[in-house]
């Protein structure tokens, strides 16, 4: 016998169980608080930690190829293993954009080089974000990358006909369109949240009815075409409300919310300080309590981190002057503890489900978020939910250090990821 | 004082009276025959302008120059920075020259903060207009001049009713006088088109109104804002013909003001679009003295600044490099 045997683990936060990998796949699991009997195999200590599925990532900006200096297919993945992901969705705004075959091949094979986890790209729906005419959206779905999600995020695709458009060809080949909600005329040189504090400080403000207009728009579109939409990182209480409405329609739609909507407000804004500058932008308090509480509902499907790295140079500037972004693999799972574990909306199996289940199954990927048991791919994060710890900088795999949760203290760490049985991290660091 | 002026908001009610009387002070030096104190001598005064503005760079040089500092005058036209360097690195070689305090404008929002709160130096910082933020010493010098007139520029300004008339939205002067006229006790109202307003203005410490015309009678002072005409092809308001029938200033609107009721703008003015030729030269207009008052309060904010506490300066230094 080989592999690992993970000894006491708490079985998606239940029962404690001993668990042994083998072969890529989980060999056994013992009953509760029972022993197995394996030979050869390394030990984990799984005592205090809870085994989650490898967490998957629907919406990671991995900056390769083009802004290797911000972050690489590696360096990016490494972080996302940290993380305990073991599948990350590539965005398509790279340079040059993911919209051809050639492009999403590139990064697919980058990411089975890197190894830390699975890189499944995303495609362009418009020829270089442009919002104009189609990429070739089914040869991107035939090429190696196997491309199922289309999305222009960082842009909208705003024109209605050209998204009505894209909402019908993908379904030849079951793809999805994911929707960055965000009407370009009602935020034009926007910085962040409008509101009482984009009033007090002069930023030129990002309103929420640019983020629910094209939702209630493309929900209609989706119903009257009978395609599926994903929303990108959901950000305010009135697109719940809309969201609510068009699942109780029955409309095919799922919606992803990213860590830093469901714990940080605009009033981070008041620094001044570039880390909180993200699109869309941090909003009111109101609206975080919304999101929680559509992510413990389920009107909101999924935690996406929307993980964007800068260069230093992009964030240690005037506000006007930043991008847009804000790291968010290695302390997505952290976050999610703090604010929907720790305050009782979500149970650790409802944890798998948010963020490994139901992402995988929005972005049809086989062989993630698979349950937990004899047979399926040992894909598999072990975390400690007891520890706490002070983000710093030089915690970071990314290339870039742009996190909003500086100094912050975050409960929880990731101990162990397995990724097809081999282990990626171990004793919280990188195996290699 | 807090060691930066950033916003009026940095300002209590005892800073905003110290500010006042001081520049009381100082406006007595610019009128004795050698007006020049030595309070400032060997200190460097920085006025870093990233955007043009010819009257507020002169009105600090005057103070600065006033109070024997040495001044420093970057400009960003002609610099580096038209070359493209970062706010960051003009921020370093500002702090490897020695500069004690500097006085920046900025068109972006919060740019004076991050110079004063990244780390990049460690002299004072004085916004002189960043954005459509805040101009705190000219709502200080707003608030010296109608303390003048109205208080005998003396104490507060409790019972004093204002009104900003203009566009408020793009406006860091309105902002600004709304934290300090509010701290000081006045009861300020802004009035323009609803275009005009920030989403959130209901939070300010102030009213609002869309009717100048009814305002005006509750008025003691009328201050008129700058507006700029291409706001017309962004929809905030139909032509500037409207906008003058509604919101500017004329004499037969000034007619309906209280009898010691003043008129003020910040400048430069747009004659014959937010405010007359006949309602800026007129009697009640205080818009030259305006100007003056600057310098002075320029000067007192200087002095509580560098020269109140050259002691607690050092200290903080030799905090910060231990």
């Amino acid at each position: 016998m080989s592999g690992y045997l993970i000894r006491g683990v708490q079985l998606l936060g239940n029962d404690q169980v001993d668990l042994h990998l083998d072969n890529g796949v989980i060999a056994e699991i013992s009953e509760p608080d029972k022993r197995l009997k394996v030979t050869g195999a390394k030990t984990v200590d799984g005592g205090g930690l809870i085994a989650l599925p490898g967490l998957v990532d629907l919406h990671t900006h991995l900056r390769e190829p083009g802004r290797e200096d911000a972050e690489t297919v590696e360096s990016g993945t490494r972080a996302a293993a940290l993380g305990g992901f073991t599948a990350v969705h590539a965005m398509a705004n790279t340079d040059p954009v993911a919209d051809t075959a050639g492009v999403v091949e590139q990064v697919w094979r980058l990411g089975k080089e890197a190894g830390f986890c699975d890189v499944f790209p995303i495609g362009a729906v418009t020829v270089g974000l442009g919002g104009e005419r189609l990429a070739e959206l089914g040869a991107m779905a035939d090429s190696a990358a196997r491309v199922r999600i289309f999305s222009d995020d960082g842009k909208c695709v705003s024109d209605p006909i050209l998204m009505r458009r894209a909402l019908e060809y993908v379904k030849s080949f079951g793809g999805l369109i994911a929707q960055h909600a965000q009407e370009p005329r009602l935020t034009e040189g926007a910085q962040m949240n409008e509101g009482e504090v984009s009033a007090v400080l002069g930023l030129r403000g990002w309103p929420a009815v640019a983020e629910e207009a094209i939702i209630a728009r493309d929900v209609l579109l989706a119903e009257h075409v009978g395609s599926r939409l994903h929303i990108c990182h959901v950000s305010t209480a009135g697109s719940v409300e809309i969201l609510r409405w068009a699942k109780s329609r029955g409309i095919d739609v799922s919606a992803e919310v990213t860590p830093h909507h469901l714990l940080l407000t605009d009033e981070m804004a008041r620094s001044y300080n570039p880390l909180y500058k993200v699109n869309p932008p941090l909003r009111t308090a109101n609206d975080v309590q919304a999101l929680r509480t559509a992510l413990a509902d389920g009107v909101i499907d999924a935690v996406a981190t929307d993980h964007a790295p800068h260069p230093i140079e992009d964030k240690d500037c005037e506000w006007q002057a930043a991008a847009f972004g804000m790291l968010g693999l290695q302390n997505a799972l952290s976050v999610i503890q703090q604010t929907m574990v720790d305050t009782g909306l979500l149970s650790w199996t409802q944890v798998g489900v948010r963020m490994s289940t139901a992402p995988a199954k929005i972005g049809q990927i086989s062989g993630h978020g698979r349950p937990l048991s004899p047979g399926e791919p040992a894909n598999l994060t072990l975390y400690d939910p007891s520890v706490k710890k002070v983000v710093a900088q030089s915690d970071m795999a990314s290339k870039s250090s742009n996190t909003p949760y500086l100094g912050m203290t975050l409960p929880g760490q990731v101990q162990a990821t397995f990724l097809r049985g081999y282990a990626t991290v171990l004793n919280g660091s990188l195996t290699r | 004082m807090h060691r930066h002026l950033l916003s009026a908001a940095d300002l209590s009610l005892e800073d905003a009276i110290l500010v006042l009387d001081t520049a009381e002070e100082m406006s007595r030096v610019s009128e004795a025959p050698v007006r020049k104190l030595p309070t400032l001598r060997g200190r460097t005064v920085v006025n870093l302008f990233f955007e043009d503005s010819t009257r507020t760079r002169i009105s600090f040089e005057a103070a600065a120059k006033r109070l024997s500092a040495d001044v420093i005058n970057f400009s960003a036209k002609g610099s580096s920075v038209s070359k493209g360097e970062s706010l960051k690195d003009t921020a370093l070689t500002l702090e490897a020259m020695g500069a004690d305090a500097v006085v920046i404008r900025h068109s972006a929002s919060g740019a004076p903060h991050r110079l004063a709160h990244a780390g990049w130096l460690q002299g004072s910082v004085l916004n002189a207009g960043d954005g459509t933020h805040e101009h705190p010493t000219q709502a200080l010098l707003d608030a010296f001049t109608m303390r003048r007139h109205l208080r005998g520029g003396k104490g507060d300004l409790s019972g004093v009713r204002v009104a900003i008339v203009g566009d408020v939205l793009h406006s860091r002067v309105a902002r600004s006088n709304v934290l300090l006229l509010s701290t000081l006790g006045a009861s300020v109202t802004l009035v323009a088109p609803p275009t005009l307003f920030p989403v959130g203005v209901d939070k300010w410490p102030c009213s609002i109104s869309y009717d100048l015309d009814s305002v005006l009678a509750k008025t003691d002072v009328v201050m008129a804002l700058r507006v700029q005409l291409e706001r017309m092809s962004a929809a905030f308001f139909p032509s500037a013909r409207e906008y003058s029938r509604r919101f500017g200033l004329d004499s037969e609107r000034l007619a309906k003001l209280p009898e010691k009721a003043i008129v003020m703008h910040p400048g430069p003015m747009n004659r014959g679009l937010e405010i007359s030729a006949g309602a800026a030269d007129g009697l009640r207009s205080v818009i030259v003295e305006q100007v003056a008052n600057g310098v002075s309060v320029r000067m007192a904010v200087l002095y509580l600044l560098l020269g109140g506490a050259p002691q607690a300066d050092i200290e903080y230094r030799t905090l910060v490099e231990a």
